[in-house]
C-alpha cells in the first residue's frame, strides 16, 4: 500500500475563525495508482494536495494521520517533512516554472537542487538526459533558461525534475489547466508514461476538469465542500456514479462528440456552503434534489461496492 | 448584421517599430440575428483580438467591420457611442470587470448616466429589476452589494443584464464562463441560448471546443490569426477537414471516449489523410504557398457552408505535436 | 429580430429552457431552509467586507505603534509651544544656569547661550512637521499628476514625461539642494524660510512617485472594468478620475508617508550642515548649533540627544507605519 490518509483535517485560519477547507478525509492510494481528485473551486482539493507536502502559513493542521509506504508522514511538522519532500513525496504546482529562478540555467538549477538534498548531479545526469528525451524535450534544454520554454515544455520539464529521485508519491496540482488543449494532452500522457515506467509509484492528479482525469486516471475521487463525496474507478465515476453531486456534475458538462441541437444540459442550482461555519450534516444537502430528513446527519463515507465509496444516505 | 470583411491586425514591434507582428490575418465571417458564432482557438490565435476589434477596443489594421452596412472601424466618438448602444461585450474575468471599490450595481447606473440621463430613478430601478430577472437573478440578492460579495456567475449575469439595458443586437462574449465552476457555467451558457432564441447575435470567443459545440450555430477555428476552418458547428465538428482542426479535436479530453479511440476515429495516425489539403484541391498549387493572386480568398468552400484554409499551418502544428509526443 | 430591450415587466422572463435548467438560476437555492448562507455569503473563502481594512489597521501593531509615535510628536509640536513663555532663540536664562544638565526647572537642560532646550525641541518638532508635510504634499501632487498622465495616455506623452522624470531622478538631489540652499541664503530678496525650504525639497522628491504611480496606472488601465467603462462611452479623463484614481487611495497614503519621512531627513540634513534657513528653529538646526559649539566634547549631551532622538523616532515610526500599512492594504502580507 502506497498512501493511507486517515481522517485528515486542515483548516485555514482567518480573522473570523477557521475555514474548514479539508474536513476529515480518509482514503487509500494503491501502488501504481493514478488517482484524479476532482471538484469545484473551494472543495478542498488544493488544500489536500498541499497538506500532503507543505502547509502554507495560514493552514493549520487539526488532526488525522498520513502513512506513506508504511511509515508515518509527519504532515504536521514542517521541519521533519523536509526529509520526505522531493525524495518521497513530490509536487508539481500549477505554475511551477514561473516560480523558478529566471536567471539560472535549468541544468544549474537542478544541480543546486540535488546538492541541497545531498545528491550528486553528475551521477544523476545520464538518467536526467534519458528522461528529458522521454518527454520529448530537446537535449539542450538544460542549457536554457526557464523563460525560453513554452508552457507545455515547462510543465514537462518540471515533471522530470520533480520525479528525478523516483519519489513514491507525486502530486500534480492543476498541471494542465493553464495549457492549450493540444499541449495539455502531451503533458497528461507524460504523467501516465512516468507511472508506467515506475519513476513514481503512485500519483494524485488534482484538477477541476473531470474529462482530463477520465483520460489518464485509474480512480477518481470527487470532493465537495471540504469532504469526500465519492471515490471509485474512473469508469464507474463517469458512467455510473452514485452520489447525486457526481451525477449532476457529470451531466452538466458539455462534450465535443455530442450534438446539442435541441437538448439542454442543466447545472446545479445554488452554490457550495460557506466553510467558515459549514452547516451540520451533508454539505450538499441544500442543492441536492434527493435530500431528505436524514441528511441533517452527516453521511459516512462508506464502501458500497469493492473500490467504490460514497458519502450519501440515499446510497447507503 | 455584423460582417467582418477580410480584417487584419498587425502590431509594430522592435526598437524602431521596424518589425511587424500579425495577430489577425485576413479573417472574414458574419454574425446574424439569433445566431451564435464561436471563435475557437488556443492562446495566440487572435480570437480575443477579433472580439476587441469588434468592440472597437483595438483598432483594425486592414479590412472592414460592417455593422448594418456601416464600417465601424472608422467612425468618430459620437457614432461610436451609438454603436455601443447596439453592440456590447462581456469579458473573461468577472472580478476584474468590476471596479472593486464600488458596488457592483454601479455598472447599471453608468449606463443610465451615459444613455438614459432623463429616465427617472424609479423607472430605471424597475428596468434594472427587469433585466436582472431576464438573466435569472434575484434583484434582492445582487443589488447593493460589492463585487467580492457576489459569485463569479452572478457577476457575469449582471454584466449580461447591463448589456440588456441597452438596445443590443450583438453581444461579444469573450471567454465569459471559463473562470466559472462547472456546475454554474452551464446555466450561463443556457442563458446565452435563450438570448439567441430572442434574436440576439452572439460572438462567443472561447478556447473550449466543448462549449463552442454546445452553444454555437457556426464555428470559426483560428490558429495564429488565421481562420483555418469555419462553417456550421455540426459540420465542422463531425467532419473536420483542416489538420489543425483534427489535431485540436483529437486533443480535447472527452468524458466518455478515451483519446486513443478519438484518434482512431479521426484517423490521426494516417498522415496522408490528415495532411490532405482541401484548399489546394480547388486552387492547385504547392500546399503552404500563399495564394499568388491577392484576390484569392483565404478559405475555400469545401462543402456548402463549410470553409477550409490551406493545410500548411495545420501540418506544421502536427509536426510540432509529433515531435513532442 | 426580436427586440432585446428590457423594459418594465412587458418583457416577461423568456420561455423557459426545455431542459432542466433551473428557472431561478445559480443565485437562489430553491427551497433552501431559512438561515442557510445566502449566495453572496457562500463564497468558498470568507467574504471580505467593506471597511474590513479598518479592522486590519487596528489589529496591526506596526500601524498603531508607528502611527501613534508620529501622532504623539505631531501633538507635541502643535500644542506644547502654546504653553511656553519664551521663544526657541530667547536667551532668557541667567548666566549661572547656562549649559546646565536637565533639571526640574529646565526639563531638557539649557544651552550655553541661555536658551531652553525643551523649548527649542518643541518649536523644532513643529517646524520639522511643517516642512515635511508641505514638501510631501508638493511632491505627491507633482508625482501623481505626472504618473497618471504618463500611465493612462501612454505613447508620446508617456515618453516625454518619463524622460523628464528620469532626468530629475538621476540628478544628485542632495548636492543640488545644498547648492540651492546655500544660494538661497545669500540672496536677500529671496525670503528663504521654512516654507520655501519645503518647496525646494518637494520639487526634487517626486520622480519615484511619478514612476510608481505610472506603473500602478498601467496595470489598472489593463483591467477589464476600464474597458467596460469605454464600452459605456465614458471619456478618458472621467475614466482616470472615476475608475482608476479611487483604486489607488491606499497606495497614495503610503506614498505620502514615505515622502514625509524622506523630507524630514532631507530638511534635518540640510539644517545640520547649516544650509537651511537661518531663522527660527528646527531639529536639524539644534544639531547644527550643538556641533558648532562643541557640545559633544564638552559633554553637553542634552543639547544634541533630544533632537537626534526626535528625528530618528519620527522617521523610524513613519517607515514602520508604512510597512504596517503595506500589510493592511496588501492581503498577501496580512497576518492572519
Amino acid at each position: 500500500m502506497s498512501l493511507r490518509v486517515e481522517n485528515l483535517r486542515v483548516y485555514y485560519r482567518t480573522l473570523r475563525g477557521n475555514v474548514q477547507a479539508l474536513d476529515g478525509v480518509t482514503f487509500r492510494l494503491e501502488d501504481g495508482e493514478i488517482m484524479g481528485v476532482a471538484g469545484e473551486s473551494g472543495c478542498g482539493k488544493t488544500t489536500l494536495s498541499k497538506s500532503l507536502i507543505r502547509l502554507d502559513g495560514r493552514m493549520q493542521y487539526i488532526e488525522g494521520s498520513v502513512e506513506l509506504d508504511g511509515a508515518r508522514l509527519p504532515v504536521d511538522k514542517q521541519e521533519e517533512m523536509n526529509n520526505f519532500r522531493y525524495t518521497e513525496v513530490s509536487i508539481i504546482p500549477q505554475y511551477a516554472m514561473s516560480a523558478m529562478m529566471p536567471i539560472r540555467r535549468i541544468g544549474r538549477m537542478i544541480s543546486e537542487l540535488l546538492q541541497s538534498r545531498g545528491y550528486d548531479y553528475q551521477t544523476i545526469l545520464p538518467e536526467l538526459r534519458r528522461r528529458i528525451e522521454l518527454v520529448g524535450l530537446p537535449e539542450n534544454v538544460l542549457d536554457r533558461y526557464p523563460i525560453e520554454l513554452s508552457g507545455g515544455m515547462k510543465q514537462r520539464m518540471v515533471l522530470v525534475i520533480s520525479t528525478l529521485l523516483n519519489p513514491s508519491l507525486l502530486i500534480a496540482d492543476e498541471v494542465t489547466s493553464a495549457l492549450d488543449v493540444s499541449t495539455q494532452k502531451a503533458v497528461a500522457e507524460a504523467l501516465v508514461e512516468f507511472r508506467d515506467r515506475e519513476f513514481v509509484k503512485s500519483m494524485i492528479v488534482v484538477t477541476h476538469d473531470i474529462s482530463l482525469v477520465y483520460q489518464i486516471a485509474d480512480t477518481i475521487m470527487v470532493m465537495y465542500a471540504g469532504k469526500l463525496a465519492e471515490k471509485a474507478s474512473t469508469e464507474v465515476i463517469v458512467e455510473s456514479p452514485l452520489h447525486p453531486y457526481t451525477q449532476l456534475l457529470i451531466s452538466s458538462l458539455p462534450e465535443v462528440g455530442v450534438r446539442y441541437a435541441d437538448k439542454q444540459l442543466g447545472g446545479i442550482p445554488g452554490s457550495p456552503p460557506q466553510l467558515l461555519n459549514p452547516p451540520k450534516g451533508c454539505r450538499f444537502r441544500d442543492r441536492c434534489p434527493l435530500a431528505f430528513d436524514k441528511c441533517v446527519e452527516e453521511p459516512p463515507f462508506v464502501e458500497v461496492a469493492p473500490g467504490h465509496s460514497v458519502a450519501c444516505w440515499k446510497v447507503n | 448584421m455584423l460582417k467582418l470583411d477580410r480584417i487584419w491586425k498587425t502590431y509594430k514591434v522592435g526598437a524602431f517599430g521596424n518589425k511587424e507582428l500579425t495577430a489577425v490575418r485576413d479573417v472574414s465571417f458574419d454574425v446574424g440575428p439569433g445566431e451564435v458564432v464561436s471563435l475557437i482557438g488556443e492562446s495566440g490565435s487572435g480570437k480575443t483580438t477579433i472580439g476587441r476589434m469588434v468592440l472597437r477596443l483595438n483598432s483594425v489594421s486592414r479590412g472592414k467591420i460592417l455593422f448594418d452596412g456601416t464600417d465601424i472601424s472608422t467612425i468618430g466618438r459620437g457614432q461610436l457611442k451609438e454603436y455601443y448602444r447596439k453592440v456590447q461585450g462581456v469579458f473573461q474575468d468577472p472580478f476584474s470587470s468590476y471596479n472593486p471599490i464600488f458596488k457592483a450595481d454601479r455598472v447599471f447606473y453608468m449606463i443610465k448616466d451615459q444613455y438614459f440621463p432623463r429616465v427617472k430613478g424609479s423607472e430605471w430601478a424597475e428596468r434594472i429589476d427587469g433585466a436582472l430577472r431576464d438573466v435569472r437573478l434575484d434583484p434582492a440578492q445582487v443589488l447593493n452589494k460589492f463585487p467580492h460579495q457576489l459569485s463569479g456567475g452572478q457577476l457575469q449575469r449582471m454584466l449580461i443584464a447591463r448589456a440588456l439595458l441597452l438596445d443590443i443586437k450583438i453581444l461579444v462574449a469573450d471567454e465569459i464562463i471559463s473562470m466559472l465552476d462547472a456546475s454554474t457555467r452551464i446555466d450561463v451558457l443556457n442563458l446565452l441560448a435563450d438570448l439567441k432564441a430572442r434574436g440576439l447575435g452572439i460572438l462567443f470567443v472561447t478556447h473550449d471546443l466543448a462549449l463552442g459545440n454546445y452553444i454555437s450555430t457556426r464555428t470559426v477555428i483560428l490558429r495564429k490569426g488565421v481562420a483555418v476552418e469555419m462553417g456550421e458547428t455540426a459540420k465542422v465538428f463531425a467532419d473536420p477537414q483542416h489538420p489543425y482542426s483534427k489535431v485540436l479535436l483529437g486533443s480535447v479530453p472527452q468524458l466518455h471516449k478515451k483519446w486513443s479511440q478519438v484518434a482512431a476515429e479521426l484517423k490521426l495516425d494516417d498522415t496522408a489523410a490528415v495532411e490532405h489539403c482541401v484548399y489546394h484541391d480547388k486552387f492547385p498549387g504547392e500546399c503552404g504557398q500563399p495564394p499568388t493572386d491577392p484576390e484569392q480568398p483565404p478559405v475555400v468552400e469545401y462543402q456548402p457552408g463549410h470553409f477550409v484554409a490551406c493545410a500548411k499551418e495545420g501540418r506544421e502544428h502536427l509536426e510540432d505535436l509529433l515531435a513532442a509526443a | 429580430m426580436t427586440d432585446i430591450k428590457t423594459t418594465s415587466g412587458t418583457d416577461a422572463v423568456p420561455a423557459g429552457p426545455s431542459g432542466g435548467a433551473p428557472a431561478t438560476g445559480a443565485a437562489a437555492p430553491p427551497g433552501s431552509p431559512p438561515g442557510t448562507p445566502s449566495a453572496a455569503a457562500a463564497a468558498p473563502l470568507p467574504v471580505r467586507r467593506r471597511g474590513e481594512w479598518l479592522v486590519f489597521v487596528l489589529r496591526n501593531k506596526k500601524v498603531i505603534g508607528g502611527g501613534g509615535v508620529v501622532l504623539a510628536f505631531l501633538l507635541f509640536g502643535l500644542l506644547s509651544p502654546l504653553f511656553l513663555e519664551h521663544g526657541p532663540r530667547d536667551r532668557f536664562i541667567p548666566q549661572e544656569r547656562r549649559a546646565e544638565a536637565p533639571s526640574t526647572d529646565f526639563w531638557l537642560g539649557t544651552t550655553r547661550f541661555g536658551e531652553d532646550v525643551f523649548t527649542q525641541l518643541a518649536y523644532g518638532v513643529r517646524s520639522t512637521f511643517l516642512v515635511a508635510v508641505l514638501a510631501a504634499l508638493i511632491a505627491a501632487i507633482i508625482g501623481m499628476t505626472v504618473g497618471f498622465l504618463a500611465g493612462y495616455r501612454g505613447g508620446f506623452v508617456d515618453e516625454l514625461l518619463m524622460m523628464v522624470t528620469n532626468v530629475v531622478l538621476v540628478l544628485p538631489v542632495f548636492i543640488i539642494l545644498v547648492v540651492v540652499s546655500s544660494y538661497a541664503n545669500e540672496i536677500p530678496a529671496f525670503d528663504f524660510n521654512r516654507l520655501t525650504q519645503a518647496v525646494v525639497i518637494g520639487l526634487f522628491s517626486w520622480p519615484w512617485v511619478a514612476r510608481a504611480v505610472r506603473a500602478q496606472t498601467l496595470s489598472l488601465r489593463s483591467r477589464d472594468f476600464v474597458d467596460l467603462a469605454r464600452l459605456t462611452g465614458v471619456g478618458t479623463l472621467s475614466i482616470v478620475r472615476k475608475e482608476i484614481a479611487p483604486n489607488m487611495g491606499s497606495y497614495l497614503v503610503m506614498v505620502f508617508v514615505l515622502l514625509f519621512a524622506g523630507a524630514i531627513l532631507f530638511a534635518a540634513a540640510l539644517d545640520f550642515l547649516g544650509l537651511g534657513p537661518s531663522g527660527g528653529m528646527s531639529l536639524g538646526l539644534m544639531l547644527n548649533f550643538s556641533r558648532e559649539w562643541s557640545a559633544l566634547h564638552l559633554g553637553h549631551w542634552w543639547w544634541f540627544i533630544p533632537p537626534g532622538v526626535a528625528i530618528t523616532a519620527i522617521t523610524g515610526a513613519a517607515y514602520i507605519t508604512n510597512v504596517g500599512l503595506d500589510e493592511v492594504f496588501n492581503p498577501k502580507l496580512r497576518e492572519m
